[in-house]
């Protein structure tokens, strides 16, 4: 392994503009002559717009225009899409309501934007916005996914009744009916899994600017994936053709999901820089992303696992209702169904699933993916129902997981999904090793003495990474493709600029991408240069999400650079005055077998530009390859986190103790940024599982609508964590690649609520599992004070 | 520009700088809108996710809460002027860097801006509870805190008897 190379730990390349101030996200960038968007939005959950008055606003001190959905009507600016078919199991399609960038005659949910306001400044856009007079009938709202369902609920939008927006089912009933049949022990749940709110620290912005010149739009927005914005924007809302309209995603703060979705504001603000004739920015609050954001989660499930005499899993069945808030977004009917059933099998041998799941409209801010994307959800049913089920059986959790674990791959689960490689054993033990689960017993003693339960919880997780076969999910209803592509351009003088689809924002693609073109060609890590995040650049990409850069990205660059070198060989040949098939690559050296001659890489790169040694009619001059890579298969990363905590039997307040992560993530790149994803996904399932969770009242306005509420997982929340990893390779992708970036996520939130349950006796506790939710469940459970 | 401006005179990291500022102004937007100075952030509006830390006559300040026009005749350092462009990183950089205690980069400034202030006031040997108690003001939504807190004791063990706890102030 070379310092800079394939598994080293290399320091990286972006940190230097990060840590100076000098990097450029959006909100950095300002055009000339731009003007501020500031959107009046909804203050109802669920109200007909009877009028508005823009007049005084308009008349405002700096103010150019004030839009309204009327206007984008005549404009003819087309709704927003989502852009995965689901049927319902009766084979009808999933029921979408339009989707305007604003309002038009109704707004859905606080927040809804209902006008924009364009003046010079944003203190004169804000101040404007606030003589907009909109005249609503208010209406009653529902929030709560199951009460939407129910009869004499509101009803949000006519295409869906009893706002039902799918019925859909995965596995077979009757096979999981006669399985739970002959079961020895049946262990149920009931789950929420609750409503987070993504809040990435760079809010989502947008700067639209339409040059009426040559007819074309440039936009830059935090955005994950560049290319499906534009394909959404020119193909649905029909802003441009897409050779008429440039998406740029600069530096962009973090994205969990949240930045996937192509949202109105971005649309808005395109549109209104061609009306106002001036380039148009929009910057969120925090308050205001509270409440225009997709959020996540948010799934009430009623499940059941079978189990045998010896404790082996017979089936597991579950029923699900999943809030999708006022409108669908861009890839929501994906998460509760195809993300989330799928994984259902866990890492063990199920013979029979079943899983309905009912998605829903609610008056809330829309849902959609949120990192690791119905993954988490799954795993929380699977972990929690193995875990109680073992304290039911009275089995310990470890040896019931291990008596049930997948042993031979390939393993074809009765839920799609067809698990290539793993060794599930491999990773509990190391974790159960690494956390000292046999000392467990005498700590809780200790704790014991000071007042404290202490508790121990496991989650064997899997997920489906590497998004995904094209094939595959066209015929699960997507609407696009999901390869990835890669170009190489290699400049006379031997450096490299490497050009992806894929998007990074925060995940450090700059030094890991080029961590493998150095490996791959010999070069200092410093002679290559990472382009993305531009559609002018990069000719497609579908973007950064699903742990898919590294597997499907990666893989597209590894095919590119088969291309590099077997032209440059042929350079070589001609230089070197051998054969083709004589000349090998190695080291960075091209050199003649059996003798002595040899070229280095810039002396090849510089020929293959000057083209002195060869006629043009025979090799075309130049060194720049490109590569579209369609995966075969999903990768699956699994592994085993172990979670201990000490609940405080007077406060309910929960201090987790320890944290055991042993992942099997394939073939490493960069231990160290590796790592740093482990660490981020665990705090953000800590945070589901301990503080965060988005509230609703009755009314349908969000409680929890600023970091003053809405509790974030803070430094001290949160303890040290010791992260190890096992490793079998994946069969499917060249470089055996699985992906790590939403393993802590998915696995954290099961490990955390199985530690606190395991501490307080009592299984009757939900998320987020705040001090004085435990406090309750204790009191509940009569455990309190001294029953300990 | 509104008509109803008033000016401001401040030294920020080493310069002497006059805005002519609405009165609203709030000091990340003089950095930012009037300076330029757009590597301090703003994450929220509740003065909670400290993207936004400056120091102002030496302190860790929220720049998202103060305004402009309290700041005359004030010293003020942000993220920009804690190294010299294109010359040795400040330890506290070079930890976050070595220690990969960041990710996307948004809460970085203001993660580094703090951690510089907490050595001022508690010394060159923070444990990690310390570490972890004094980051409340700070949100980071990328890295769970391990490595920042591992950056900052870092950082505070390098800043040890070299002029950068002093020229920080």
């Amino acid at each position: 392994m070379s310092a800079t190379g394939i598994g080293a730990a290399v320091r990286r390349k972006e940190d230097r503009r990060f840590i100076t101030g000098t990097g450029h996200y959006t909100d950095d960038i300002n055009r000339p002559g731009q003007v501020f968007a500031y959107f009046v939005r909804s203050p109802h959950a669920h109200a007909t717009i009877r009028s508005i008055d823009v007049k005084s606003a308009t008349a405002m001190p700096g103010v150019l225009a004030v839009l309204t959905g009327a206007e984008l009507g005549a404009d003819k600016i087309g709704n927003l899409i989502c852009g995965w078919m689901i049927h319902s199991k009766d084979g009808s399609p999933m029921k979408m309501a339009a989707h305007p960038a604003l309002a038009n005659g109704k707004a859905c949910h606080v927040g809804d934007p209902v006008a924009v306001v364009l003046a010079t400044t944003l203190a004169q856009a804000r101040d404007a916005a606030e003589k907009v007079k909109v005249e609503y009938a208010v209406l009653p709202a529902v929030t709560d996914p199951a009460a939407a369902q129910k009869q004499g609920a509101p009803q949000i939008h006519d295409v869906a009744a009893n706002n039902t927006i799918y019925q859909w089912h995965l596995g077979d009933a009757k096979a999981v009916d006669a399985a739970f049949k002959s079961a020895n022990h049946v262990t149920k749940l009931d789950i929420v899994n609750n409503r987070l709110v993504p809040n990435a620290i760079e809010p989502r912005a947008a700067i639209g600017d339409y040059d009426s010149g040559t007819g074309t739009f440039t936009l830059w927005n935090t955005t994950q994936n560049p290319h499906v914005a534009r394909l959404v924007i020119a193909a649905f809302v029909g802003m441009a053709p897409e050779n008429k309209l440039r998406v740029i995603a600069p530096d962009v703060g973090g994205g969990f999901g949240s930045k996937i979705f192509i949202y109105p504001e971005e649309v808005v603000a395109l549109w209104a820089s061609k009306r106002v004739g001036r380039p148009v920015k929009w910057v969120a609050d925090r308050s205001e992303a509270f409440l225009c954001d997709a959020h996540g989660r948010d799934h009430v499930t009623h499940a059941e696992m079978a189990f045998d005499v010896d404790g082996k899993i017979l089936g597991l069945r579950a029923k699900t209702i999943a809030n999708l808030g006022a409108y669908m977004s861009t890839f929501s009917s994906s998460v509760p169904t195809y993300l989330y059933a799928t994984l259902m099998s866990g890492q063990y041998e199920i013979p029979q699933i079943y899983c309905e799941v009912d998605a829903v409209y609610t008056n809330t801010v829309p849902v959609d993916a949120y990192r690791g994307a119905g993954r988490p959800e799954a795993t929380f049913v699977v972990e929690r129902l193995v875990e109680v089920g073992a304290r039911e059986m009275g089995q310990d959790p470890a040896e019931l997981r291990r008596r049930n674990f997948i042993k031979k791959f390939p393993h074809q689960t009765p839920v799609i999904m067809n698990y290539d490689a793993g060794d599930y054993n491999a990773s509990l033990k190391k974790a159960m090793d690494l956390a000292d689960y046999k000392g467990f017993a005498k700590r809780k003693r200790d704790s014991a003495r000071n007042g404290k339960l202490r508790g121990i919880g496991f989650s064997t997780y899997i997920e489906a990474c590497g998004i995904a076969p094209s094939q595959a999910v066209g015929s699960l209803g997507c609407g696009v493709g999901l390869w990835e592509s890669a170009e190489v351009r290699v400049n006379p003088t031997g450096s490299v600029e490497i050009l992806t689809g894929c998007h990074a924002h925060g995940q450090g693609h700059e030094t890991t991408f080029a961590q493998l073109v150095s490996d791959r060609l010999g070069i200092p890590i410093d002679n290559v240069s990472v382009v993305h995040g531009d559609t002018d650049k990069v000719q497609f990409g579908m973007g950064t999400y699903g742990s898919r850069s590294g597997a499907v990205g990666m893989s597209a660059l590894v095919k590119a650079l088969d291309k590099v070198e077997a032209k440059a060989k042929k350079v070589a040949a001609h230089l070197l005055e051998a054969a083709e098939g004589d000349i090998e690559f190695k080291d960075g050296k091209f050199s003649v077998a059996g003798t002595d001659k040899s070229a280095a890489w810039g002396d090849v790169t510089l020929n293959a530009y000057i083209a002195h040694k060869f006629a043009g009619q025979e090799l075309e001059p130049g060194l720049k390859e490109g590569a579209f890579y369609d995966p075969t298969n999903f990768t699956f990363p699994a592994g085993c986190h172990i979670c201990e905590v000490e609940v405080d039997i007077e406060t309910g307040n929960t201090e987790i103790v320890a944290w055991t992560a042993v992942d099997d993530f394939g073939v490493v790149i960069n231990p160290m940024i590796v790592e740093g994803q482990v660490h981020g996904g665990i705090a953000q399932g800590v945070g589901q599982a301990l503080c965060e969770g988005a509230v609703y009242d009755k009314e349908g306005q969000l409680l929890t609508g600023s970091f003053m509420d809405y509790c974030m997982p803070r430094a001290d929340h949160l303890p040290s964590m010791n992260v190890d990893t096992t490793v079998t390779k994946c069969p499917s992708n060249p470089l055996g690649i699985k992906g790590c970036g939403e393993a802590g996520a998915i696995a954290a939130p099961a490990a955390v609520i199985n530690a606190i349950t395991d501490a307080i006796g009592t299984e009757d506790l939900t998320m987020p599992a705040t001090s004085s939710a435990v406090w309750l469940a204790l009191q509940k459970a009569n455990r309190m004070p001294h029953a300990a | 520009m509104a008509a109803n401006t008033a000016a401001v005179s401040l030294t920020v990291n080493g310069k002497p700088v006059t805005a002519e500022v609405d009165p609203r102004t709030l000091l990340v937007q003089l950095l930012r809108e009037h300076l330029r100075l757009t590597g301090t952030h703003v994450g929220c509006d509740t003065s909670q996710c400290g993207a936004c830390v400056v120091h102002v006559n030496g302190k860790a300040t929220k720049s998202c809460t103060v305004l402009a026009l309290q700041l005359g005749g004030a010293n003020v350092l942000t993220i920009e002027g804690l190294a010299a462009p294109d010359g040795p990183l400040h330890p506290m950089q070079e930890a976050f860097r070595e220690n990969h205690g960041l990710q996307c980069g948004y809460c970085t400034p203001g993660m580094i801006m703090t951690a510089v202030d907490m050595v001022r006031r508690k010394g060159n040997d923070l444990d990690e509870h310390t570490i972890r108690e004094e980051l409340e003001g700070n949100i980071c939504r990328c890295t769970g805190y391990h490595n920042i807190v591992k950056a900052i004791a870092a950082g505070a063990r390098a800043m040890r008897g070299t002029s950068a706890a002093k020229a920080a102030e």
